[in-house]
């Protein structure tokens, strides 16, 4: 195995991480603050990836404004659902929010089969994005780069958020203890809404983000469920530098698994799922659920 | 218990009479009825494990295909007798149920979903990746069963499947009923419906977790096996996450904990895929997921706990505002 070659997959791997937090991170919110198993949350990232290609493909946006204009989208979405369907299920059984969230699922992944077949969708990048880009000893792509600079700010724009300002310090104390947060005042079901409102659109950035990498069919929010479970469980939940060290590490030990020993691939992350829930229960960071 | 005893008597009449009914008006569909007959004893074991001892589980086709897994390597080594490979089935799916069930039971129910959804893939990676064992991707459909100690031998048009996975459905019926109306079955109630309180009266909860999970991991084995025998194939989608979650809304929309609703559901699901399934996949899909999402708010306790919901909403109160029970 040669240096160039690891910096290569390793810099894959990370850009696959990168992408898995932006997916995963409003699960590991809503998971830890709602306590609302949603299965679903790929779906969110799915509808972000074919707005994308809508909007590139179809409507001519540029590509920047298309993200942004999925960002808003998948937000305004997952707002609208919360409010008229997901907030009358906080109060039920778990076995209820896994019914829910696998039928959401199955609509979703039905009505993209339906709208756009069942084949991979691509979307033409930026000239800047698909030309290589030299470093010393490696060579990778104007476009993982990005995703990588995205998976940075979006962690420290998150971060600022959930740490420094009123909004987050309410939500931090609504994880902590719903009673107290509501019974002082916190309007808990508005900061449930607005979370996972933006929760949706971080997954549906990623999605939008994911396509040229991870591809994107109707099949995505099943095929990247287990991984995006595996990140809020290792994260732990609703903690944001958790959730981004878990996609990180999930991110790189299967790239480098999947190169350099394909033999036992994707073998290697459900064992790593398996190990983590019986050693470490409450994941990475050790925060209490 | 009489009550019970009671309706145990009614429904196992009724399966026997609408399983002959079938038999004389539509003996086109054995097969189809066959199919139905070997889920619903799948959807039996899952209600074991979660209808009465509360654990979630997106992994139980392991069980399921690790019996129908025995049948056809045991078949392509010279051991063919069904009755003989359903027993080494049932053990194989057991012991593997007992070595994860140390895993499994612990923790709470996400973990749970978490670490059952990773056994499920793992073991799907195994099978596929073992093919010189399992065939992998193409599966297997060389081995050769005999007939049924001796005697009884699986014809083309399907009578003997139809009859033998009759037997296999009402002995489970048997077992899960017996099971969930022994002090053990009580135990199970007293788990899913109060945990801290079992702990309290000095239950061992993790112990009677465990030996749920093992009888139904056997149970499930059984049923999978019989799928290999009667069709004289395996593939790598009896083990995998469909067939898992599957049985696991087969269970829920008949309604968890009631036997004869979860028969019904396991029935009526697969007469419906098949039926939706032939016109086109994407359709089942959007209509199973509507049900699905319409069943959480109108159908809380599933079919059989249909006249329960009725009652709740003449009393004017609506089943979604049911909160759930403390734990």
């Amino acid at each position: 195995m040669n240096l160039q070659g690891l910096l290569n997959v390793g810099v894959e791997g990370l850009a696959y991480g990168m992408l898995l937090f932006l997916i995963s991170i409003g699960l590991s919110i809503t998971l830890g603050l709602m306590r609302f198993i949603n299965l679903a949350h790929g779906a969110f990232a799915m509808c972000g990836g074919y707005l994308m290609v809508v909007l590139m493909n179809d409507a001519h946006l540029s590509f920047f404004s298309s993200l942004v204009a999925v960002f808003l989208a998948t937000g305004a979405i997952g707002l609208v659902l919360e409010r008229t369907l997901i907030k009358r299920l906080y109060g039920k059984s778990e076995l209820q929010h896994v019914l829910f969230s696998i039928g959401l699922a199955f609509v979703a992944s039905a009505i993209a089969t339906i709208l756009f077949g069942p084949q991979q969708q691509a979307i033409g990048l930026p000239g800047w994005m698909s030309s290589p880009v030299d470093f010393p000893g490696m060579r990778t792509t104007g476009y993982r780069l990005f995703i990588l600079a995205a998976g940075v700010i979006a962690l420290s724009l998150l971060y600022a958020l959930f740490h420094k300002t009123l909004f987050g310090a309410r939500v931090r104390a609504a994880v902590d203890s719903q009673d107290t947060a509501s019974s002082i005042g916190i309007p808990v079901s508005r900061l449930f809404a607005l979370t996972f409102g933006l929760g949706a659109a971080f997954a549906g950035l990623g999605g939008a983000l994911a396509i040229s990498l991870l591809g994107l069919d109707p099949s995505f929010p099943l095929k990247y469920l287990v991984i995006m479970l595996m990140v809020v469980a290792m994260g732990g939940s609703a903690s944001i530098l958790g959730a981004f060290s878990a996609a990180l590490f999930l991110g790189t030990a299967d790239a480098l698994f999947k190169y350099y020993i394909p033999e036992v691939g994707s073998f290697v992350i459900y064992a790593l799922l398996v190990l983590t829930l019986i050693f470490l229960p409450k994941g990475l960071a050790g925060r209490r659920s | 218990m009489n009550r019970l005893k009671g309706d145990i008597r009614l429904a196992l009449a009724l399966v026997l009479a609408i399983a002959g009914a079938c038999y004389v008006l539509f003996p086109g569909y054995l097969g189809l009825m066959t199919t139905i007959c070997i889920v619903a004893m799948f959807a039996l074991s899952y209600d074991l494990l979660q209808g009465y001892a509360g654990i979630l589980s997106l992994g139980h086709a392991i069980f399921f295909g690790l019996g129908a897994y025995t049948v056809a390597i045991l078949g392509t080594h010279g051991v063919t007798e069904p009755l003989l490979t359903l027993a080494a089935a049932m053990v194989v799916a057991g012991v593997v149920a007992g070595v994860l069930a140390p895993v499994v039971v612990i923790g709470n129910d996400f973990n749970r979903l978490l670490v059952t959804l990773g056994f499920g893939f793992l073991f799907y990676e195994a099978a596929n990746k073992a093919g010189s064992w399992t065939g992998g991707a193409d599966g297997l459909s060389s081995f050769t069963v005999s007939p049924i100690a001796g005697l009884f031998e699986f014809d083309f048009e399907g009578k003997t499947a139809f009859f033998y996975s009759v037997a296999g459905l009402v002995l489970t019926y048997f077992i899960v009923w017996r099971i969930t109306t022994s002090p053990f079955g009580s135990a199970l109630r007293g788990l899913r419906e109060n945990t801290l309180r079992m702990y309290a009266i000095g239950a061992p909860v993790t112990r009677h977790r465990a030996v749920a999970y093992v009888m139904s991991g056997a149970i499930a084995g059984m049923a999978g096996a019989m799928l290999a025998q009667t069709s004289n194939f395996v593939s790598l989608d009896m083990l995998g996450f469909g067939r898992s979650a599957d049985v696991f809304i087969m269970t829920a929309l008949g309604g968890t904990g009631s036997i004869p609703g979860v028969v019904f559901g396991a029935a009526a699901f697969t007469w419906i895929k098949d039926a939706l399934s032939s016109i086109s996949p994407k359709y089942w899909e959007l209509g199973v997921g509507i049900i699905l999402m319409l069943s959480v708010f109108v159908l809380p306790d599933g079919v059989a706990g249909l006249a329960k919901t009725m009652r709740r909403w003449r009393a004017g109160r609506c089943p979604s505002t049911r909160s759930k029970p403390t734990n």
